[in-house]
């Protein structure tokens, strides 16, 4: 089941958490709403589900609307930040419980739901719990009995809220790679929120990243890291260094450093952000970007990083191979060049960008 | 237990002289009144305090006073459940108004509260006379103990769902939405069993000063025996007319009444405990029966 969320706009107040929302989620896939707190993530996740009612806009099922349509009929699976499980009922009774709420009309029997709830048990490899009450499990534990819950009423989507935020880090990456899996399993049309770009980039076909109520950019994982499309992109996806400079026939020019760059327009005032192992450290000026003098040297694991401090007192951070500081032979105290070998330029007289 | 070291252990000394100033308090004002209305009460043989409960006037006072707690707790128990609902679950204009509204029982003297019923239903009054006109007494009458009784039995029930029902937040309720449920169906098979409890003691309490209420019911009663005494002003008169085995059997009903309504509730919480130690057994096995299956 396909959704598509059409100019969706919800206020609290005075504050504006999604201003004109369009996305487009298809039918089967995995995908990812990435963005920092307060971005509205959460928020149109829950519009989705129609927990919370936007204020203008529409979503639509399969082409149909749905706006109006109340949670209960909406079909749709959501699992909750903190579990949300209901402590006073046991594992099992907590799996049952939406097909046990049913019409008595479309409710399946007595045997019908208990064989539905321990193949959904298994599916979550946790049908040896099925009589524990919900404190007495752990928090991945949890996770999976509200995952299986949420799948017992065979939603048409399922949204997941920070699925894994409150699990701690071993945990949590299991439960991702198991979440992905089951997902090419069930195939099911799934959303799920989170602030943790690593999460999102691995888990998703496709990764939606949000900033104050508007989308910033939608695509595959690697389309998204490899060509973010602003400055807030490139500096939510990871750790990056930035230079102030300015774009003239064809260079990219930081103080007395000029650096060649194709099809970008002129401009007096541009950013450039370059990832640390996207630059590679130079004895000559030729193409650099800036100059520096070693500071640290942090030579464990399989890259080198090295902290070179530029004059103004700001730190470039580099990433490199083994082999290329080999043949480097730098030393703390040395100074050295940057040269790019990719980098994103973004004008900023001509955006309203604000970083 | 007691040997290892933990950070809060006080010196054995002080351990003591705290658990022995909570015990002398317990016994000093608990237990010994307790025991001394039982004293009195059956202080010349249990025949002479069975007559005194059967007399009629008795009868009628301890009747009246289940009567209006029957009417006063179920009342209170659906506005108790629909403010905290409100207050808990929903943002809206004047939230902190009645929040500071259902204290207010808490916060006026019982006896102006009564006051209050007799000023706004005494027959002198413009709402007062209408209703004599058509034939309901409210002052002096039963009405007016019902009303009385469920003004200052009023925030027990709320009070106690309330900060429950805040903590435990509305994340429940709406994955019950999303499973389909109905409003009604979440309510009755979610949110109803997490508050029991709250729900239970706050109840308990509701009934137990609906039952026990003195100065308020005092003052629109009007004190008409076998017809508007309750069982407090009951026992008043009396003890005013030295009638100290009636008076103290009178008394002895309602400690009883708040006894029973205790062992109700230990009993209830014992049966729940026990549940819950058995699933904490059946999951333990299992864990132990799957560890064995790995090996």
């Amino acid at each position: 089941m396909s959704i598509e969320i059409q100019n969706i706009r919800k206020r609290f107040g005075d504050f504006v958490a999604l201003d004109d929302v369009n996305l487009t989620v298809n039918d089967g896939e995995l995908l990812a709403l990435l963005g920092p707190s307060g971005c509205g993530k959460t928020t149109l996740l829950r519009i989705i589900a129609g927990l919370e009612r936007p204020d203008g806009g529409q979503v639509l099922f399969g082409g149909e609307d749905a706006t109006h349509r109340h949670v209960a009929e909406r079909q749709v699976g959501f699992v909750f930040q903190h579990y949300a499980l209901f402590r006073h009922m046991t594992v099992f009774d907590n799996v049952a419980f939406g097909l046990t709420v049913k019409p008595r009309r479309s409710r399946p029997s007595p045997e019908a739901i208990r064989e539905r709830v321990m193949e959904l048990l298994r599916l979550v490899q946790l049908e040896w719990l099925a009589d524990a009450y919900p404190p007495q499990l752990s928090g991945g534990q949890r996770q999976r009995i509200a995952l299986a819950r949420s799948l017992a009423v065979e939603p048409r989507v399922l949204l997941l809220d920070e699925p894994f935020g409150a699990l701690d880090a071993r945990v949590r990456k299991d439960l991702r790679r198991w979440l992905r899996e089951l997902h090419d399993e069930i195939h099911l049309t799934s959303v799920f929120v989170t602030h943790d770009q690593e999460e999102a980039l691995e888990v998703s076909d496709r990764v939606v990243v949000m900033d104050h109520g508007h989308i910033e950019q939608v695509g595959r994982p690697d389309e998204i890291y490899e060509n973010p499309a602003s400055p807030f992109v490139t500096q939510f996806l990871g750790d990056v260094n930035l230079f102030h400079g300015r774009v003239e026939k064809g260079l990219f020019t930081v103080g007395d450093y000029a650096h060649p760059l194709a099809g970008h327009g002129d401009s007096d005032k541009a950013l450039a952000y370059v990832r640390p192992h996207d630059l590679d450290v130079s004895l000559s000026a030729q193409q650099a970007l800036a100059q520096g003098r070693v500071e640290h040297i942090h030579a464990v694991g399989p890259v080198v990083r090295l902290e070179l401090r530029q004059d103004d007192g700001s730190v470039i951070d580099v990433a490199l191979s083994k082999e290329r500081f080999r043949e480097l032979g730098l030393a703390p105290g040395d100074i050295a060049y940057v040269r790019p070998k990719k980098l994103s330029v973004f004008n900023t007289d001509a955006s309203d960008y604000v970083i | 237990m007691s040997d290892s070291y933990s950070a809060n252990a006080e010196p054995r000394w002080v351990r003591w002289l705290l658990c022995g100033v909570a015990l002398a308090f317990v016994f000093l004002f608990l237990l010994i009144p307790l025991l001394s209305v039982f004293q009195q009460a059956l202080a010349h043989g249990f025949a002479l305090y069975l007559t005194a409960l059967t007399d009629a006037d008795a009868r009628a006072a301890i009747w009246l006073t289940v009567r209006s707690a029957a009417i006063a707790v179920p009342l209170n128990l659906v506005f108790g459940v629909a403010a905290a609902w409100a207050v808990a679950r929903f943002e809206f204009r004047g939230k902190t108004l009645l929040t500071t509204l259902i204290d207010l029982p808490f916060s006026v003297s019982p006896v102006v509260a009564g006051l209050m019923f007799v000023l706004l239903f005494g027959v002198n009054s413009p709402v007062g006379g209408f209703l004599a006109a058509h034939g309901l007494k409210v002052i002096f009458a039963e009405p007016g103990i019902v009303l009385a009784t469920v003004f200052v039995t009023f925030p027990f029930v709320a009070r106690e769902l309330i900060p429950l029902m805040q903590s435990q937040g509305a994340d429940e309720e709406q994955a019950a939405l999303v499973l389909g449920a109905s409003g009604w169906k979440s309510f009755v098979r979610v949110t109803l069993p997490n508050v029991k409890w709250g729900l239970l003691y706050g109840v308990i309490l509701c009934n137990a000063r609906a039952m026990g209420e003195f100065g308020a019911v005092s003052v629109v009663s009007g004190h008409i025996r076998g017809e508007t005494n309750t069982i407090p002003l009951h026992v008043e008169i009396l003890y005013n007319e030295y009638n100290f085995v009636g008076a103290f059997a009178c008394a002895s009903i309602l400690a009883l009444l708040a006894l029973l309504t205790l062992v109700i509730k230990s009993l209830i919480e014992w049966r729940q405990a026990r549940e819950q130690n058995e699933a904490a057994g059946r999951v333990q096995l299992a864990r132990v029966r799957r560890a064995g299956e790995h090996a």
